[in-house]
């Protein structure tokens, strides 16, 4: 181990070295190091890499196939010209620009009330004396692990009984109550400091005054993952659409992919649905490219809970 | 502004001067009394909200699934426990719940080996593991139903990549959508696809709090690479092991989109999640058979989510 610092009889420089001793380096660019360096730490990373983006990959190149370039048993892996027909049948066969302004509504509106009542409850489960307040945290925490798809029937039942059906405010309502969101937001509100709050009260700063202008403005980044999540879930959300809309002017995307899948059901229309599959994901992709720190956060922290 | 509303005598200090003493007694004063109504008027909206929407199902569920009915339909007759019965008694229940049983184990076990190994390769100390973690992390926050659609086109059996790939070897393309057994098989590899990521980074956070001490001393001893995973590594992730398991379990018991997209008509994908939607939306209409179903499901969540907060209890007490 000593010998790896002949040069160097510094002590900090074999602190240096020492966290490693169990990886024989002969010299820092030797074969053996280079070879163990790719096989053992690019190759399985690459591997990974390809496995996640090369399907994707696929689904982009094809949306820009003609037909006859995707019905041949000869696979060409290029799409001869960047064709936008696809884009223009998906959008013809079935209102995709409605579908996309419909998620985009419900994905928005949902998310800015969700994070609203989110932070409200939030604050007031920490910062605000009620009785039984720890009690009433229990009932939210034991509503994050109840899943969504046990309550559809109930809750189609209520919604269409109350007209509903095939609205957008019957898409957003009955999954607006935040159970992650309020969770999230109260661990995070409880690590706060109480002293800059009570500087706050004593300059008669009332909770309204404290929420706003103390507590969300330190809270950004736990806010911004609470916010991201929200916006990723509303978007990708499958069953409830699915179930309360059955007519194509409130249908969100995901939805409309579905009908869309049922129109374009021969080999042909796989351009097409490749085309709507594009629409569906890169948005979120991109969103997520950009801000993965607080959504990979997020999402492995919130579900620690279930 | 709670000033005009009456004060509660049962509950305010009787004698004001002897209440300074003792904290009980000085719990309804004005300023306890405003916050009172702030919480109501910050907390109430979610509360109703998560009342009505997620805790009124779950009992509504159990009337339904007391009742012979078809939804839409304005009457109903009560009939016990016979939609339970039913569903245990016929041929749907060895079906549903043996597809629910193979499609909850090979997805959890299948995101979380492949998971723990990707995590490894992004322990790594080399550059780009950075980028690699997110780039695996992605498919899980992409919609299944396009992600399920993307899927789809590389099965299929006559213009798909995967069938291009095997007629290179002289194979013929299996029928992955029309043959039951590999329908399932389709779903989960998909499925595993989806959220073997999720597993990884949770696996890899796993990793990088490890001790690093025990590491060295045990490599100082002489033990390979190989060696010091499967005798120190792996028993001390077994916390994490623990978690992933409850969670991933409890995601893919609730698995829908996939299944919905690649396997519309549930031909040997049917969990009990997907056999409760198509009973009750599908062709029957059946929505007491459905809610039956329904609790069934919440009853095998609850047992895993029993398990997982007093595993989370004892994890407390370790620390």
């Amino acid at each position: 181990m000593t010998s790896l610092s002949p040069v160097s009889p510094d002590p900090t420089a074999q602190a240096v070295t020492a966290p490693d001793p169990g990886l024989h380096r002969d010299q820092p660019f030797s074969r053996r190091n280079l070879i163990q360096t790719v096989v053992g730490g690019y190759l399985p990373l690459l591997v990974a890499t390809l496995v996640v983006f090369l399907p994707l990959l696929w689904m982009v190149l094809s949306s820009f196939k003609q037909s006859g370039e995707i019905v041949t048993t000869d696979l060409k892996i290029l799409p001869e010209s960047l064709n936008l027909e696809n884009y223009r049948t998906a959008m013809t066969t079935v209102p995709f620009g409605q579908f996309f302004l419909n998620s985009t509504i419900v994905t928005l509106a949902g998310a800015t009330i969700k994070v609203l009542l989110a932070i409200l409850t939030a604050y007031a489960l920490v910062f605000v004396r009620f009785p039984f307040r720890n009690f009433i945290f229990l009932l939210i925490l034991v509503a994050l692990m109840v899943p969504p798809q046990v309550s559809i029937l109930p809750n189609f039942i209520l919604i269409a009984g109350i007209g509903g059906k095939n609205t957008l405010w019957g898409i957003i309502l009955p999954g607006l109550g935040t159970a992650f969101g309020t969770f999230l937001l109260r661990q995070h509100f409880r690590t706060l400091p109480a002293s800059i709050l009570e500087s706050a009260e004593m300059d008669g700063a009332g909770h309204w005054r404290r929420l706003w202008q103390i507590v969300v403005p330190v809270s950004i980044p736990s806010v911004a993952t609470v916010a991201l999540v929200t916006i990723v879930t509303e978007w990708n959300d499958y069953i409830w659409p699915l179930i309360i809309t059955d007519r194509p002017e409130t249908m969100t995307l995901p939805v409309g992919l579905t009908l869309l899948q049922n129109s374009e059901s021969n080999a042909a229309g796989w351009g097409v649905l490749m085309a709507g599959a594009v629409l569906v994901i890169v948005p979120i992709l991109i969103i997520f490219a950009a801000l993965q720190r607080y959504i990979v956060a997020g999402l492995t922290q919130g579900s620690v809970t279930g | 502004m709670t000033r005009q509303l009456s004060p509660r005598p049962s509950t305010r200090p009787a004698d004001p001067g002897a209440g300074t003493a003792k904290i009980p007694h000085r719990r309804w004063t004005a300023r306890n009394r405003r916050d009172f109504f702030v919480f109501l008027a910050m907390a109430l909206p979610n509360l109703v909200l998560i009342a009505v929407f997620t805790y009124r199902p779950l009992i509504s569920n159990m009337y339904y699934s007391t009742l012979d009915w078809t939804l839409g339909s304005p009457t109903a007759t009560v009939v016990g426990f016979t939609n339970y019965v039913t569903f245990f008694t016929s041929s749907d229940a060895p079906k549903v719940l043996g597809t629910t049983a193979v499609f909850t184990l090979v997805t959890v076990g299948g995101s979380m080996v492949l998971g723990l190994l990707v995590a490894l390769a992004l322990n790594a100390k080399v550059r780009g593991t950075t980028f690699a973690r997110s780039a695996v992390f992605a498919p899980y926050v992409l919609s299944g139903v396009g992600v399920g659609l993307v899927w789809l086109f590389i099965f299929d059996p006559g213009y798909g990549v995967l069938a291009w790939l095997l007629r290179g070897i002289g194979q013929q393309s299996p029928q992955w959508i029309n043959d039951p057994q590999l329908s399932l098989v389709m779903v989960i590899l998909v499925y595993v696809w989806k959220n073997l990521g999720y597993c990884a980074v949770v696996y890899l956070a796993g990793l990088q709090s490890l001790p690093k001490d025990v590491m060295e001393a045990a490599s100082l001893d002489g033990a390979n690479g190989f060696r010091r995973f499967l005798s120190i590594s792996l028993p001390l992730l077994s916390p994490t092991t623990f978690f992933l398991l409850i969670t991933t379990m409890l995601s893919s018991l609730q698995a829908f989109d996939l299944i919905r997209i690649m396997t519309p008509l549930g031909t040997g994908t049917s969990t009990l999640i997907y056999e409760a939607y198509l009973q009750a939306f599908g062709a029957y209409n059946r929505a007491g058979y459905s809610a039956a179903i329904s609790v069934v499901l919440f009853a095998i969540l609850l047992v895993i989510t029993v398990l997982q907060l007093r595993f989370v209890e004892r994890k407390v007490h370790y620390s």
